[in-house]
C-alpha cells in the first residue's frame, strides 16, 4: 500500500457547472488539488460541497466543465471504473456482510486472487487497528469502529484519490478530535490525495493542507487555513471562519467613516473594493481610552482564556476579546468604554 | 408531545380493568374459540383418532403415507407451489428492479398491478387462461398457423403454475419494491464506488438487502398456492393436496379421516412456511440499521437496454392482463372454441346472471357485508384491548385471531362441517347447513386483515386525546364511544371495505359449506358455472361482476383512508 505514495495524483476541476432542474448547484468551479494534498471543501449545508465530491466520484454529471484525475478527463467513466475511493457520511457498511467481507468487496470486484484479497484485507484492517474485528458484523461495532471499517474498505482497493464525505459528523464530539488525527496520520502515511468535505471549520483547519470555502455553489476562496483566517478575500469567508466584527461605512479621503460616526484612518495608498465594509477579529481590538469607538458594554461572556465583551457603537455591537487573568477586575454591563484597533488589523472587504 | 404523554399513558393503563372491558374480551374469546379454535381443533383431533372407536392413533397418517395418490398429490402441491414462487419471482424481480432503479415511464402503472390479485382470484380467470393459452387456445392456434408449433403452457401441473405465477407475482413485486426503495442509496453507491455494477451489484448488494421483502412476498405466494382448491380443479388437475381434501370430504363424506389428515398436512405446511420465512429473516431486519433515503438515484436507460426493459415490462403487463381480457371476452362470447377470438358477441350471459342467477350477487352482498362488519367490530375491539388496556390475556386474543392466517380455507370449511353438523337447531336443522355459517367462516378468514387495519387506525390516535376526555369527566366506555370510535372511523371503514372486497371472492371455505345454490355467493356460482362449457359465458359474466364489485370497493377503501387522513391533517 506504500506504493500509493509514489502514485499520488492531482485533481483538476475546470469550469464545472451543474444544475438540478432550474436550481444551479455548482457554478463555474475551478480548482486544482496537488498530488498528496489533504484538501477540504468547507461551507454551510446546501453550498454544493457534497455534490462536487459526488461529481468527482461519478455520482453526478456536470453540464459543462471537466474533472481531470492525473490529467485525464473522467467524465465518460461510470463510478465503478474511476478508482476513486469514497467514504460515505453514513459509512454505508453492508449489514449482510462481516467486516472482512465488506473490506474484501472491492478487491473481489477486481477479480484478484483469493490469497491477494486475504492479504490486503488483513493489511487494511491492520492499518485502521481493527485486525481483531474481521468476523464481526457492522451492527456489532461502535460508531468510530464503523467509520474505520469504511475507511479500510476504501483504501483496500488502493484508490487514486480518497474522498471523505463528512466523515466525522456521525461521531460524538469527544471522538472527533481523536478520529480526525487518525485520518490525517493515515493520509500522510499513504500519501493519498484526499478531499475532506465538512461544514465544521475546526475540522478543516486542523487537518487539511488547503481549504476551498464554498457558498451557494461557488468557491469563495482557496488557501491554507492560516491564509483564509488572516487574509479572507470577502465578507463571507471572514465571517464563516472565526468571529468577525463587520461595520458599514464609506471612504472619505484617507479615512473610513463608519455609520454612526466613528472614523478610522486608512493605510496610505490602500484600494477599497466597491461596497467595502470594515472587518476585524474580536481579539485584534483592545479596550482602551479614548479609543476609536466609544460606547456602553451590553454583554459579557466568560470563555475561559478570554472574556468577550459586546459594546454598543451606534446601531452596531462590536465584540472585543480580552485575555483573562485571574484576579483581574472585569467591566460590568453599562460601563462606558473605548475600543482601539491597530490600523493594520483592519480589513476592508466586500461581499 | 410524544415524550410528554408517555408517563401519563402508563398511569392511564395502570387503572383497573372495567367490567365492560372484561365482558368484551370474554365475548371475543368465545367467538374465536367457537368459530376458529374448536373447528380447527376438531380437524386435528379427528386426524389423530381411529375412525369409529375414537382412540388416539397415528394410523391415519400411515394410511396417508401408504396411499400413492396422496403422496403424489403432496409432491405435486410442493412442486406447483415452489415453481409458482419461481415463476412469480421471474416476473417480479425485473419489474421491481426496473421501476425502482431506473427512470421509467409507467412505473406507477406497473406498481398499481400490486392490487390485481386482490381484485381477481386465480380461479376466476382459470378457464379464460385455458382459452387463451391452452392447447387449442388463441395463442397456440395462431402460433400453429404462423409457425407450425404449439407451446404447452397450460398442460397439467405447469398450467396451474402458469396461472398462479401470473396471479400472485404482485405479492412479491409489492414487497420487494418497497424493500428496494427503503435501501439507503449510499449502500449501492459504495458498491459502485468500489467497482461493482449491473447484475453483480443487484446480486451482491441490492437483493440481499431487500431479501426480507422478497421472502415475505414469496412465502405468501407459496402458502396461497398450496392452499388453493378451486384453481387446480378448474384446470382439471385433481392430484394436488388441497383439491384432494375437498374431493375426499365431498365424495366420501365427513366421516372419512383422510380429508382431516390432508388438512393437518396443509396447516403444517402453512405454519412451517411462515416459521421458515421468519427464521430466514432473523437478524436481517436491515431497515432499522439503515438510515433510509429513497434508494439509488434513478438512472436513465439508453438505447438497446431501454428497448429491452420496455419489452420486458410490456410482456409482463400483457400476461397480467391476459386473464382479465380473456374473462371479459368470454363473458360477451356466443361461442368461443377452437378459434383465436369468439365467433360472435352477445349480452345474453349478463342478462342471464342478472336475471335468474341474481341470488348469487344478492347473497354475496349480504355475506360479505355481514362478514366485514363482524371483522371490523372484532378487529377494532381487539386492537383497543391490546393497545389501550392492561387486561390479562389480551395478547392471546391477538395471536388467536392472527393464527387464522395459517388455516387454509378448505380446512376451516371441513372443521365447520364436522364441528357443527352435530349441532342441531330446534326443528332438527344442523347448524352447519345454515347460510350464517358461511358468513362466519368468511369472517374468520378475513379477520387478520381487518385486525391489521384496526391497529393502524388506533395507533394514529394520541392517547392524550382520550386522557383529555377522561379528565373532563367521561368514563372509559363513554370515551371509547365518543372519542376513539369516531377518530378510528376512517381506518375502520377502509378495513371494512377491504374485508368486504376480499370476502366477496372467498371460495375455498365456501366450497365446503354451501348446501344449496340458493345459499351460494358469487364465487361459488362462478366455480359451478365455469365447470361446464354451457355455463362458461355466464360464469365469466359473474366473474366480471365480481371483479367490478371488488375493484370499486378497493377504490372506495383508498378514498376512505385518504379522506380520513386529510381530515385529521395526516396527509401522507
Amino acid at each position: 500500500m506504500s506504493a500509493a505514495a509514489s502514485r499520488a495524483v492531482a485533481i483538476d476541476i475546470r469550469g464545472v457547472n451543474l444544475s438540478y432542474g432550474a436550481t444551479r448547484i455548482l457554478k463555474d468551479i475551478d480548482l486544482s488539488i496537488r498530488p498528496g494534498e489533504m484538501f477540504a471543501f468547507l461551507g454551510p449545508s446546501g453550498c454544493g460541497k457534497t455534490t462536487l465530491l459526488r461529481l468527482i466520484a461519478g455520482f453526478a454529471s456536470a453540464e459543462s466543465g471537466q474533472v481531470l484525475l492525473d490529467g485525464r478527463d473522467v467524465a465518460a467513466l461510470p463510478p465503478w471504473k474511476r478508482d476513486v475511493g469514497m467514504v460515505f457520511q453514513s459509512y454505508a457498511l453492508w449489514p449482510h456482510m462481516t467486516v472482512a467481507r465488506n473490506v474484501a468487496f472491492g478487491l473481489e470486484e477486481r477479480r484478484l486472487p483469493r490469497r491477494e484479497i486475504d492479504r490486503r484485507v488483513a493489511e487494511a484492517l491492520g492499518l485502521v487497528g481493527l485486525a481483531d474485528y474481521a468476523d464481526r458484523r457492522p451492527a456489532q461495532l461502535s460508531g468510530g469502529q464503523q467509520q474505520r471499517v469504511a475507511v479500510a474498505r476504501t483504501i483496500a482497493i488502493e484508490p487514486k484519490v480518497l474522498l471523505l464525505d463528512e466523515p466525522l459528523s456521525n461521531l460524538d464530539a469527544k471522538m472527533r478530535v481523536g478520529v480526525r488525527r487518525e485520518l490525517r496520520a493515515l493520509q500522510q502515511r499513504l500519501g493519498l490525495t484526499t478531499i475532506f468535505v465538512t461544514h465544521d471549520q475546526e475540522e478543516a483547519n486542523t487537518i487539511c493542507d488547503r481549504i476551498a470555502v464554498m457558498d451557494a455553489g461557488s468557491i469563495r476562496q482557496i488557501g491554507t487555513p492560516m491564509e483564509l483566517y488572516e487574509r479572507p478575500a470577502n465578507l463571507f469567508v471572514a465571517s464563516f471562519l472565526g468571529s468577525a466584527n463587520v461595520l458599514d461605512g464609506t471612504r472619505s479621503g484617507d479615512v473610513f467613516e463608519i455609520v454612526g460616526g466613528a472614523r478610522l484612518p486608512l493605510p496610505p495608498g490602500v484600494l477599497l473594493p466597491d461596497g467595502a465594509k470594515l472587518v476585524f477579529r474580536p481579539q485584534h481590538a483592545r479596550l482602551a481610552a479614548p479609543g476609536v469607538f466609544r460606547g456602553p458594554i451590553t454583554q459579557r461572556e466568560f470563555l475561559g482564556a478570554t472574556v468577550r465583551y459586546g459594546v454598543r457603537v451606534g446601531d452596531a455591537e462590536i465584540l472585543v476579546d480580552v485575555p483573562f487573568q485571574s484576579g483581574q477586575d472585569l467591566h460590568g454591563i453599562g460601563d462606558a468604554v473605548g475600543i482601539d484597533l491597530p490600523i493594520e488589523r483592519a480589513l476592508y472587504l466586500a461581499a | 408531545m410524544a415524550l410528554a404523554h408517555v408517563p401519563s399513558g402508563r398511569l392511564h393503563l395502570a387503572g383497573a380493568c372495567s367490567p365492560g372491558q372484561i365482558a368484551l374480551a370474554l365475548a371475543i374469546a368465545l367467538f374465536l374459540i367457537a368459530f376458529l379454535v374448536v373447528p380447527v381443533a376438531t380437524v386435528v383431533y379427528v386426524a389423530f383418532t381411529e375412525k369409529g372407536s375414537g382412540a388416539l392413533t397415528l394410523v391415519n397418517f400411515q394410511d396417508f403415507a401408504r396411499t400413492d395418490l396422496f403422496i403424489r398429490s403432496f409432491w405435486n402441491s410442493l412442486y406447483v407451489s415452489a415453481m409458482s414462487v419461481v415463476g412469480a419471482s421471474l416476473l417480479a424481480l425485473p419489474l421491481a428492479y426496473l421501476t425502482t432503479r431506473f427512470e421509467f415511464r409507467g412505473a406507477a402503472l406497473v406498481q398499481t398491478l400490486g392490487f390485481l390479485p386482490l381484485i381477481m382470484p386465480p380461479f376466476v380467470g382459470a378457464v379464460a387462461m385455458q382459452l387463451l393459452f391452452g392447447r387449442n387456445g388463441s395463442v397456440n392456434l395462431l402460433l400453429d398457423e404462423w409457425f407450425g408449433f404449439k407451446i404447452g403452457l397450460m398442460e397439467g401441473l405447469n398450467g396451474v403454475v402458469f396461472l398462479q405465477a401470473i396471479h400472485y407475482f404482485p405479492f412479491i413485486l409489492v414487497n420487494l419494491s418497497a424493500a428496494l426503495r427503503n435501501i439507503d442509496r449510499a449502500m449501492e453507491e459504495a458498491a459502485q464506488n468500489l467497482g461493482s455494477h449491473g447484475f453483480r451489484l443487484f446480486r451482491r448488494i441490492a437483493f440481499p438487502l431487500a431479501l426480507p421483502g422478497y421472502v415475505a412476498g414469496a412465502s405468501l405466494v407459496f402458502v396461497k398456492v398450496f392452499d388453493d382448491v378451486a384453481s387446480p380443479l378448474l384446470l382439471n388437475v385433481k392430484e394436488m393436496l388441497a383439491p384432494q381434501a375437498y374431493l375426499r370430504i365431498t365424495s366420501i363424506g365427513i366421516d372419512d379421516p383422510m380429508g382431516y389428515v390432508i388438512s393437518v398436512v396443509l396447516i403444517a405446511i402453512a405454519v412451517l412456511t411462515m416459521w421458515a420465512s421468519a427464521q430466514a429473516l432473523k437478524g436481517k431486519d436491515y431497515a432499522t440499521t439503515q438510515r433510509g433515503g429513497g434508494g439509488l438515484a434513478r438512472r436513465r436507460l439508453t438505447g438497446g437496454r431501454s428497448v429491452l426493459a420496455h419489452a420486458v415490462v410490456l410482456g409482463v403487463l400483457a400476461l397480467v392482463l391476459a386473464p382479465h381480457v380473456g374473462l371479459v371476452l368470454l363473458s360477451f362470447a356466443t361461442v368461443w372454441s377452437f378459434s383465436p377470438l369468439p365467433d360472435g358477441y352477445t349480452l345474453a350471459h349478463y342478462a342471464r346472471v342478472l336475471g335468474d342467477s341474481s341470488t348469487y350477487i344478492e347473497n354475496t352482498l349480504l355475506y360479505a357485508g355481514l362478514a366485514a362488519a363482524i371483522d371490523v367490530a372484532i378487529g377494532g375491539a381487539i386492537a383497543y384491548l391490546v393497545l389501550r388496556t392492561r387486561l390479562p390475556g389480551r395478547q392471546m386474543l391477538d395471536w388467536t385471531a392472527g393464527a387464522a392466517l395459517a388455516v387454509p380455507g378448505v380446512v376451516l370449511g371441513i372443521g365447520y362441517l364436522r364441528a357443527f353438523y352435530g349441532v342441531t337447531l330446534p326443528g332438527g336443522v344442523p347448524l352447519a347447513t345454515l347460510w350464517i355459517v358461511i358468513v362466519l367462516a368468511i369472517a374468520v378468514r378475513r379477520l387478520p386483515y381487518a385486525l391489521r387495519a384496526a391497529y393502524a387506525a388506533l395507533q394514529q390516535i394520541s392517547m392524550s386525546l382520550e386522557e383529555a376526555a377522561e379528565n373532563l369527566g367521561a368514563t372509559k366506555a363513554r370515551t371509547a364511544r365518543r372519542i376513539v370510535v369516531p377518530l378510528m372511523t376512517g381506518g375502520l371503514l377502509a378495513g371494512f371495505v377491504t374485508s368486504f372486497a376480499t370476502a366477496a371472492v372467498e371460495l375455498s371455505a365456501v366450497l365446503m359449506l354451501v348446501q344449496s345454490n340458493s345459499d351460494a355467493p358469487i364465487a361459488y356460482g362462478i366455480y359451478v358455472l365455469m365447470q361446464t362449457p354451457a355455463g362458461r359465458g355466464a360464469g365469466a359474466a359473474l366473474g366480471v361482476i365480481a371483479v367490478v364489485i371488488v375493484a370499486v370497493c378497493m377504490g372506495l377503501s383508498q378514498l376512505a383512508v385518504g379522506r380520513s387522513q386529510r381530515a385529521r391533517g395526516l396527509d401522507l
